[in-house]
């Protein structure tokens, strides 16, 4: 079972939170300052350092998708 | 435990409020918020928000969120006293029984002695603050920041960028001189200097005079400014003033031990009023930060709920000015060496640390390289290792 992560690139302010918390889920680009998924499905083993970068994302640009939601991200 | 009280009403205490609902807490649960306001985000105040007056990225819940928790909301109404014999709060006329207790009161501006009418000056910290600084850009064409620190710097770049001519004031002999070093704030002071604000640091103040739209700065060098409007940013004190008499150990805020929990049983603190050991740091350190009151709040409230684990994350805090994207990860506190790795006109990577280890490190536009700095600080590694890094 996998998670999927929604990301709202127009909140994203380049803050770089999450590639701290989660490096292989999340990378920057640092051209335009925004946030690159590399990975929409992260495992199940990676559930506390991606929850841990939604919550220190100062810009609230990102989320887990709640099970059975469409995924967009 | 079923009578959890949280004060405060930022940040830390939504985070409180967010944990203990989410690991399971069932019983009354009230928030005590000094301001008439919902709890909201304080870190565009002194950004986007003052520029526009919008206020939208403050936002956090609607009170039905809290509605749909149970959570009652007292607000406008500060804490003014805790007994902790007795565990009971002291709101307004009212009297709050609590098992457990949230303290998240946060941090408040330091005012200067030498301002004899407060009127006459602005601080910045809450949303009520915003609004007459916002109101006050309008009819102002000339304003005088004193004080170089983040809020400081972040204030004279919104005013900059509202159309008024900004004049910043600094003690020390850079921006940012205490927190980043001579030379991080050297270039600071050179971005802002390109952009029109008048930065001028090694400077006092003696005196504020005049009337509010027509005040007279006096500098301890002799010099004058005639200015419409004057800001301050000198830094912060916890807000503990409330907590004097109540038996709480206090130091440099609400000493904590390293998982948030204070000297008396059942009561934790979280945020800027916090001051925690820090396992990693092997010291007790305070952090006036978002990231830090924002993962607290929610330390706390598990450590309240019994789960005691250390918490040690490591520091980061950001601030965007013009075009230099900051970000600092760890702590610059207790750094008596400082190497800057990268510097141009556009970018900056200083690293900082003592003769043990890797502290901490700023990267300006340099975001991608705060991921090694972070392993590199929370693995302790030696300041001799750091060309490895």
């Amino acid at each position: 079972m996998s998670l999927t992560v929604l990301v709202d690139m127009d909140a994203c302010q380049g803050y770089a939170c999450c590639l701290m918390e989660a490096p292989g889920v999340f990378d920057l680009n640092e051209e335009v300052g925004k946030v690159m998924l590399l990975e929409p499905h992260p495992g199940e083993h990676q559930r506390d350092v991606v929850e841990a970068a939604v919550r220190t994302c100062p810009a609230k640009a990102l989320s887990l998708a709640a099970p059975g939601d469409r995924a967009i991200g | 435990m079923d009578r959890v009280v949280i004060v405060g009403g930022s940040i830390a205490a939504v985070r409180a409020v967010e944990g203990l609902r989410d690991l399971g807490y069932k019983g009354r649960l009230t928030l005590v918020g000094a301001e008439r306001h919902l709890p909201y985000d304080r870190p565009p105040l002194s950004k986007q928000a003052l520029v526009t007056g919008d206020l939208s990225a403050t936002r956090l819940h609607d009170r039905a969120w809290y509605d749909e928790r149970e959570v009652e909301l007292l607000l406008g109404t500060p804490a003014t006293a805790l007994d902790t014999e007795h565990r009971q709060l002291r709101v307004a006329d009212r009297t709050l029984p609590y098992d457990g207790l949230v303290i998240a009161t946060g941090a408040q501006p330091r005012s200067m002695a030498m301002v004899a009418d407060p009127s006459l000056v602005h601080e910045l910290r809450t949303l009520d603050d915003l609004a007459r600084i916002h109101e006050a850009f309008g009819r102002s064409r000339r304003l005088c920041v004193v004080g170089a620190g983040f809020i400081g710097l972040e204030i004279a770049a919104a005013a900059r960028a509202s159309g008024l001519d900004v004049v910043v004031l600094e003690s020390d002999p850079t921006p940012l001189f205490r927190h980043l070093g001579a030379d991080a704030g050297a270039w600071l002071g050179r971005l802002h200097e390109r952009h029109g604000v008048d930065v001028r640091c090694g400077t006092s103040v003696s005196a504020v005079h005049g009337r509010p739209g027509a005040v007279r700065v006096e500098l301890r060098d002799g010099a004058t400014l005639e200015v419409d409007a004057v800001v301050v940013g000198v830094g912060v004190r916890p807000a503990t003033d409330w907590l004097e008499s109540s038996g709480l150990r206090l130091g440099d805020g609400v000493t904590c031990d390293e998982s948030l929990r204070t000297s008396v049983p059942g009561i934790v603190a979280a945020g800027d009023v916090a001051s925690w050991h820090h396992r990693l740091y092997g010291r007790s350190m305070r952090v006036e930060h978002w990231t830090t009151a924002a993962e607290q709040g929610r330390h706390a409230a598990a450590t309240l709920l019994g789960e005691m684990l250390p918490y040690e994350a490591v520091p980061y805090v950001w601030s965007d000015q013009w075009s230099a994207r900051l970000r600092l990860v760890g702590t610059t506190t207790g750094a008596d060496r400082v190497k800057v790795l990268a510097s141009s006109d556009t970018t900056l990577e200083v690293v900082f640390g003592n003769a043990d280890r890797v502290l901490g490190a700023l990267c300006v536009n340099a975001a991608k390289r705060l991921v090694v700095h972070r392993q590199a600080i929370a693995r302790a590694t030696p300041w001799q290792d750091l060309t490895t890094v």
